[in-house]
């Protein structure tokens, strides 16, 4: 095995209206398999992915929403939210669904996956990924 | 392709998997082992209820590193482990047990 | 003579309820699908332009399509009306055309 890079995901499109939101996740969970240190970036739009009480009943689609709870599974625990892409959009953290994963060297003690951070913040964890994948 | 269960033609893709999930009974799980040798045994149908279980609550089939986890942490440690599921689905517990359940082929599968 | 227009986009990701907004005539029914029902929403950077429009405009949103995205209908902009999906036909069939801002 090579050694770990650090990837991030960008998500930057509201799910549903386009595809980009389910192709990401989707991209997500199969990296997950490679053993990397991965997070997962929310901005813009973005942040909509992960409102909960989605209903896509009326739709006839799936409400992929339930698969962001499976990324703790998958190992994927730092979901970032940039806090000014929330206030343009009135929410706060809310407004989203809890996301938590179980962390193997704490007993499996369940922590929140979820960090909100500035745009500053953000612009850092850029910068400290080896590779960015931006949907 | 299909295949045909209580007397009706489910559709299945090339590789055998239910094409509308919705369409499962578990009459499809017997008919597939049959297909393929494996007469199902009750450790088989905790397994496959698991996975539907599974897909229920994320709407994915779980990698089988995932699955293996989790089978561990719901069924107990020595069914949790890739010895046992491959003993059950020697195909693969991903592939085989997910088609048995009616799921698609798991996320990152080839 | 009145125009629906129908805005598809998220006010955040396109201009076109911006540009909606701007050119649709006094009279018109405006109304928000898919993404376009982020513009619906209250406590935005872009509520105040759903607001200061509703003198000229009435606003509409498409209930499945909130639903889906999680949005409580009490998180709307007061004034903005929900429609389901018979809602959406009878907009088409009560205004003299269509006006899609894609």
């Amino acid at each position: 095995m090579s050694e770990t890079k650090k990837l991030m995901y960008v998500n930057r499109k509201a799910p549903y209206g386009t595809i980009y939101a389910w192709e990401s996740l989707e991209v997500v969970l199969i990296g997950a398999a490679f053993e990397q240190d991965v997070s997962v970036a929310f901005v813009d739009d973005g942040v909509y992915q992960l409102c909960k009480d989605q209903d896509t009943t009326g739709l006839g689609i799936k409400n992929f929403s339930a698969t962001y709870k499976a990324l703790g599974d998958y190992d994927v625990n730092k979901l970032y939210i940039e806090k000014e892409s929330l206030e343009a959009r009135g929410l706060t953290l809310d407004d989203l669904m809890p996301l938590v994963y179980e962390d193997e060297d704490d007993d499996w003690a369940e922590k929140d996956s979820i960090k909100v951070v500035s745009s500053q913040e953000m612009a850092e964890l850029f910068e400290q990924s080896d590779v960015l994948f931006n949907f | 392709m299909g295949i045909e269960v209580n007397g009706k033609v489910l559709e299945t893709d090339e590789e055998g998997y239910l094409a509308n999930l919705n369409e499962w009974e578990p009459e499809v799980a017997t008919a597939m082992a049959k297909d393929e040798d494996v007469e199902l045994t009750d450790s088989h149908w905790e397994v496959i209820n698991f996975l539907r279980e599974y897909y229920e609550e994320y709407q994915i089939a779980p990698a089988v590193r995932v699955l293996t986890k989790a089978i561990g942490k719901k069924l107990g440690k020595e069914k949790g482990n890739s010895k046992y599921l491959y003993e059950l689905f020697p195909y693969g517990p991903g592939k085989q047990a997910c088609k048995y359940a009616g799921l698609p082929k798991p996320t990152g599968c080839v | 003579m009145s125009i629906l227009h129908t805005v598809n986009k998220s006010p955040f990701d396109r201009n076109s309820l911006e540009s909606c907004v701007r050119l649709a005539a006094k009279g018109g029914a405006v109304l928000m699908i898919e993404d376009g029902v982020y513009g619906a929403m209250k406590g935005t950077s872009k509520s105040d332009m759903v607001s200061n429009a509703m003198k000229d405009l009435t606003f509409y949103v498409l209930g499945p399509d909130l639903k889906a995205r999680g949005v409580d209908e009490g998180k709307l902009i007061d004034g903005v009306k929900v429609v389901d999906y018979s809602g959406f036909v009878n907009l088409t069939v009560e205004n003299d055309k269509v006006q899609n801002w894609l």
